[in-house]
């Protein structure tokens, strides 16, 4: 992209204030605009009242303590969510974005403070009730290659509903391609819905993720079934996005996150909101 | 500009200008047919035209994205429907935007439609009655094309909108032109292009169904032509 249409960018979100705009000269950082999707239990979301709860909310609220900073909190629809951190609308992410390299060539990440695998959701009495269930590394290469055989000719001509633009759609797409029919949904929300209407035969996404659809009303009749995806195109687990120029907010989050899985905040966030530990093995 | 991108981009949105196409077609077909139903209910007796006011309120009064939304999701909560006979129609995304871009766009039309049924002059009507017509060939040969002729520059109207309301379906999976844009955003992150890419497409669209319904009214009205006497 050249100049031109960079400016029409920002011409575009000029609805942000322009103090956000340019955001690489402020060197010091006082206040802080963070963008969650605020559509994701128990990562992020809206109690009865509207206001944002989940693991990353009470997670945002610790890192900021310890940077002495002030963090504004605000809901940002997923499908926007990258565009919107590079037109300067808000200076970081945390939304369980997965490190992936496509995104590190649009933004970058602090070190990731979860990680967890992806997998299916499908319904108990449904037709895929029972794919087998086995821990795969998709860095390891033949037993990615073993496992895709084998899934192959159950998934064949199933419809599988995933939320846009993420790992999970990364990865039906390389190696489910023309094996399932994809339904690509705006919210993790609506293909829960989907998945227990019938719609769709099953979903994929994040285990940690999973939790809450199983929690739901209904959700006593979804399970979760398949391979424990990690690795490869999944990355090695969820950062905050952030835009390149800013290396100095970066440097600060991680020194916060740091401090935060040593102390054990992490872990106890973690437990609290996912019942299970999903802090990033290194 | 990044010219290979955006041909790229174009050529890929492109692949959803067929559903697009479907979804507006059908509808606009569709929603003309119940639209002139309604609008004959709502110009006849009672218990008919108080049903087609309520139907009007309702469908005007709420947000399209809405209906989608209710037709899509809400109906399929219910266990009674997911067990009816219309469940393999209501599963499917796609039958569930037609409908519910049918149900709205036939609500609009049926007030434009009747706005045309009441321009008719009643000498018209008169003159027919006079010559000996039944009411169904009153309606055939003088009321319904009058009103139909009528209508038409409102309707183009209410035909581009709902080109753009396809854009809608998206939010229930479907990959037309708008659901393949946010698509290619989200890989790319190049919001700018794509839009723009999207957007020329719609506004070819546009214009073309802008110049056919300017055609057909002038098709459909010799007595203005110029030079007419």
């Amino acid at each position: 992209m050249i100049r031109l249409p960079r400016l029409l960018a920002l011409a575009a979100f000029a609805v942000a204030p322009l103090a956000f705009a340019a955001p690489a000269s402020a060197k010091d950082w006082k206040t802080v605009t963070i963008a969650t999707e605020g559509a994701f239990m128990p990562y992020n979301g809206h109690d009865a009242s509207g206001k944002l709860v989940g693991f990353e909310i009470d997670l945002i609220a610790d890192l900021c303590a310890r940077m002495k900073i002030t963090c504004n909190v605000i809901a940002q629809d997923w499908d926007g969510i990258i565009p919107g951190l590079n037109a300067g609308k808000f200076d970081a992410i945390m939304s369980a974005m997965s490190i992936t390299p496509k995104r590190m060539e649009v933004i970058t990440f602090s070190r990731p403070y979860t990680q967890s695998p992806s997998t299916f959701a499908v319904l108990k009495d449904g037709p895929l009730a029972n794919l087998p269930v086995n821990r795969l590394s998709l860095d390891d290469e033949a037993a990615t290659e073993a496992a895709v055989k084998v899934l192959t000719p159950l998934l064949k001509g199933k419809v599988v509903g995933v939320q846009v633009s993420t790992i999970q759609a990364d990865l039906l797409a390389k190696y489910f391609k023309g094996v399932v029919e994809v339904r690509t949904y705006k919210t993790t929300e609506e293909h829960d819905l989907d998945l227990q209407a019938g719609r769709v035969d099953a979903v994929i996404g994040s285990t940690s993720y999973f939790v809450s659809t199983l929690a739901k009303p209904g959700g006593d009749k979804v399970k979760l079934a398949g391979p424990l995806f990690t690795g490869g195109l999944l990355g090695k687990g969820a950062g905050v996005g952030l835009r390149k120029a800013d290396t100095d907010l970066q440097a600060m989050f991680t020194t916060a996150i740091n401090a935060a899985l040593a102390d054990g905040t992490i872990k106890k966030l973690s437990l609290q909101w996912f019942k299970t530990d999903i802090s990033p093995a290194n | 500009m990044d010219t290979t991108f955006l041909l790229d981009t174009l050529g890929q949105l492109l692949s959803g200008l067929p559903l697009t196409l479907e979804l507006a077609g059908i509808s606009i077909t569709a929603g003309m047919v119940l639209a002139t139903a309604l609008a004959l209910l709502r110009t006849g007796p009672r218990p008919g035209a108080w049903f087609v006011r309520g139907y009007v309120y309702v469908l005007r009064g709420t947000p399209l994205l809405l209906q989608i939304f209710l037709i899509y999701y809400g109906l399929g909560q219910f266990d009674w429907v997911r067990h009816s006979l219309l469940w393999p129609f209501l599963r499917q995304p796609y039958w569930c935007a037609i409908l519910a871009l049918t149900l709205n766009t036939a609500a609009y039309g049926s007030e434009i439609i009747r706005g045309g049924l009441q321009a008719v002059p009643a000498g018209a009507v008169e003159a027919g009655r006079a010559a000996g017509m039944s009411r169904r060939l009153l309606y055939r040969r003088i009321v319904l094309p009058l009103a139909l002729r009528q209508a038409l520059p409102a309707y183009s109207n209410e035909m581009i909108s709902m080109i753009k309301a396809t854009s809608l379906a998206s939010i229930v999976t479907m990959m037309e032109l708008s659901g393949i844009a946010y698509a290619i955003i989200s890989e790319t992150y190049r919001a700018l292009e794509v839009f723009l890419c999207a957007g020329a497409i719609y506004l070819t669209l546009t214009f073309l169904l802008s110049r056919a319904v300017a055609f057909a009214e002038a098709w459909l009205n010799p007595h203005l032509r110029a030079g007419t006497p």
